[in-house]
């Protein structure tokens, strides 16, 4: 063995405790990972039993439901341009959707990170309480303000807009407050020694300095809410989701324009995502964005 | 010197010229979003949503979340009265039982805050409001017969031939011709732990302790455990499920994605179209994305947790397959030569060279995603039928459980913040107490 020529110099004890650290080392391995394939299996075997189906008799139905779609939109594949500029309007209302509360939450984070990061914070004191202010809207899902603001205002955009900006503002809030650490404070201090105001301070030494950093999480967002605002839909709160479902629970007869509303989500999913991956690899990189 | 004039000249045109531009980029930004905002509140018909919201929607929500009422009603055609939690079956007391401010018998006597007090006699029902007056009715097969006070009637009280409905501080009182109910309105969740029908309903902390300890400990549990209002155990099970969901979901996902993440890698697959229908693959199964593969799934498997595990492993292996293939090509050769140098075969290669550098890389993704599925969890047991979404929903659509409902949302944030320690938690463990990662 290789080992053996290279430790032919050091003394047989401190090979062999070595060794036997090794052992134990592996040993604890061993066993978490048996712990793990474990709790895995297990937890599976669970799942399935307070499934409604079984894993096995499901998995040969699995294509059943794509397969019934895609021969019904086969056979009315003529009207389907026809489906396509019919949903058209509520995929607009689901990217606008996620955008504004990107956008709104985007704003709100930047404060909210201002005043939760040490060293710029306002009020030095209440950093704390911003963080968990962030930790709490970052932790609610957005269904759940979504679902009480569709009882209190009925469906539509404007619940899914609020929910999804809520955590967006905690999600990105963090994260923009991580950014801010990492800035410099020359800035400031030049600024401050000219007078300006802790506003101005912040608009003009911080938020320059971190901005591409910002928009290229930003960015991310964007893609995840545009997923939730389809999510958000099908619950009751308007744009392409709300169609999705409406198709769905119509059953065979509008499968023709669920595959239309499918195709819809999923090119508009793909291509926000490549052009949102391109801008994020340019502003990283520190290449102009246009 | 004159051209060193010029530069200087130059240069500052140049520095003027791009500040006015950097000026107008930022008034051009600002504008933008302005007029995209204005856009919005048009398109999404916001003054409209505004003359919509339903304030007395809002405040039965508020209210209900953080108290309850009793009922306390009487049938007008036998005479019998009866005393229930929230009006439910669940919560009524039994025959002949009622709490401390109401008096049974041929006449019930309810008191209500603020000494008002509701008297249901045997032909009339009497309702003394201080500060107002006597209020009478005599419900019948003729209406309900009500006497008010002379004088206009205030609008709090709400009276024509077969209904009167008074609403007070106290309490409220609404008569039909067949019904007659009086509202007492209390703070906090009744019957949290035991339901009236439990010998432990009523008892304080200590006393349920002296009795615990006295061999009553099992009997207690079961109480609490089987407590139908508020369902304990279900609701244990319904969060379990929804981590379960979280945890079998993103673990299988790595599991499926490790090895297709090194068919997906450049430095791993030499073969082009292996590599291009890797990653074509990853595109399809996150662009499809989380909402389609519930659907889909629930097609075939029913509602339940397995399906939401299914439906967060397929869109995470394409996230995890995208992400590992690009922490395999990042890695550094340096460690493998070192590996190769030393004889070793190419699986010992990547066990000692590759492994090792990605472990913790791919450890923290995961255990990061495994907090957000937490959350995605949630938001698919909503939509397929499992875990704390399926109860979230169910008790939002009744839409007068509000208490559970905060009950629900509460346990939710507990259980995602405790989900995002134990992932980091879990992170700070595995990565910087052991770099090696085995």
């Amino acid at each position: 063995m290789a080992l053996a020529e290279t430790t032919s110099e050091i003394s047989p004890s401190a090979t062999s405790s070595y060794m036997a650290m090794i052992r134990r080392k592996r040993m604890m391995s061993g066993i978490m990972l048996a712990i793990f394939v474990v709790l895995l299996i297990s937890g599976f075997l669970v799942a399935q039993e307070r499934n409604a189906g079984d894993f096995l008799p499901g998995l040969s139905n699995v294509l059943g439901f794509p397969s019934d779609v895609v021969s019904e939109a086969w056979e009315n594949r003529a009207q389907l341009p026809g489906f396509l500029s019919k949903y058209f309007p509520s995929l607009i209302e689901t990217i606008n959707i996620a955008a504004v509360s990107t956008l709104v939450g985007g704003l709100a984070a930047i404060v909210l990170s201002l005043f939760a990061t040490r060293g710029l914070a306002k009020f030095p004191r209440l950093v704390p309480v911003f963080r968990r202010t962030m930790d709490l809207l970052r932790a609610f899902p957005e269904i759940v303000i979504a679902l009480v603001l569709i009882f209190i205002i009925g469906g539509g955009p404007v619940p899914a807009m609020i929910a999804i900006a809520l955590h967006t503002a905690g999600a990105l809030g963090k994260l923009f407050s991580e950014i801010n650490e990492n800035a410099h404070l020359g800035p400031l201090e030049g600024l401050e020694s000219v007078g300006a105001n802790w506003s101005q301070r912040m608009l003009l030494g911080i938020v320059p300095q971190v901005a591409p950093n910002y928009l290229s999480y930003a960015l991310l967002r964007f893609e995840i809410n545009i997923r939730a605002s389809a999510i958000l839909g099908f619950v009751g709160a308007g744009g392409i989701g709300y169609d999705l479902r409406n198709t769905i629970t119509f059953g065979m007869g509008k499968f023709d324009e669920a595959a239309a509303i499918f195709i819809l989500l999923f090119v508009t999913i793909v291509l926000v995502d490549q052009l949102s991956s391109t801008v994020r690899d340019r502003l990283t990189h520190g290449k102009p964005v246009l | 010197m004159t051209t060193a004039d010029t530069n200087m000249t130059d240069m500052m045109q140049v520095t003027v010229a791009g500040m006015r531009r950097k000026r107008m980029v930022g008034f051009g930004i600002v504008a933008a979003v302005l007029v995209y905002l204005t856009y919005i509140f048009f398109a999404f018909d916001i003054p409209e949503v505004i003359s919509d919201i339903d304030g007395d929607d809002a405040r039965i929500l508020v209210a209900d979340s953080y108290s309850y009422k009793t009922h306390v009603t009487r049938d007008n055609r036998d005479g019998s009265v009866g005393v229930s939690i929230e009006g439910e079956r669940k919560g009524r007391y039994p025959e002949g039982e009622a709490p401390s401010w109401v008096t049974l018998g041929e006449t019930t006597v309810i008191q209500l805050e603020d000494g008002h007090e509701v008297i249901f006699g045997p032909e009339e029902i009497r309702y003394d409001i201080p500060g107002y007056g006597l209020v009478t009715a005599r419900p019948g097969s003729d209406g309900v017969n009500a006497t008010l006070p002379a004088g206009e009637v205030p609008a709090w009280i709400n009276a024509s031939k077969n209904r009167l409905a008074i609403t007070t501080d106290a309490g409220r009182l609404s008569i039909t011709r067949n019904r007659t109910e009086v509202f007492r309105y209390f703070s906090g969740w009744e019957l949290f732990f035991f339901t009236l029908d439990s010998p432990y309903h009523g008892l304080g902390l200590s006393a349920v302790l002296s009795r615990s300890f006295s061999g009553e400990a099992g009997a207690i549990w079961a109480d609490f455990w089987g407590n139908d209002m508020w369902r304990h155990s279900d609701v244990v099970w319904a969060i379990g499920e929804t981590i379960l969901m979280a945890f079998l979901g993103t673990f299988g996902a790595a599991i499926i994605a490790l090895p297709l993440g090194f068919l997906a890698a450049k430095n791993f697959t030499p073969l082009g179209p292996i590599r291009f229908g890797m990653r074509r693959i990853f595109d399809f199964l996150r662009g499809v994305d989380g909402l389609i593969w519930t659907i889909i799934l629930s097609r075939a498997f029913g509602p339940g947790p397995m399906t939401g595990s299914l439906a967060i492993l397929l869109t995470d292996t394409g996230s995890f397959g995208k992400m590992f293939s690009e922490a395999f090509e990042n890695i550094d050769n340096k460690q493998i030569e070192g590996i190769a140098s030393t004889g070793a075969k190419p699986l010992q290669r990547y066990r000692f060279g590759v492994i090792p550098q990605v472990t913790p890389v791919l450890l923290s993704q995961i255990l990061y995603y495994l907090e957000s599925n937490t959350r995605s969890a949630t938001i698919i047991g909503a939509i397929t039928g499992g875990g704390i979404g399926l109860l979230l929903t169910q008790a939002i659509i009744t839409q007068k459980d509000w208490e559970e409902v905060t009950y629900y949302i509460i346990l939710i944030i507990i259980m995602v913040m405790l989900m995002d320690s134990l992932s980091g938690w879990l992170r700070r463990k595995l990565i910087k107490g052991d770099e090696g990662g085995h």
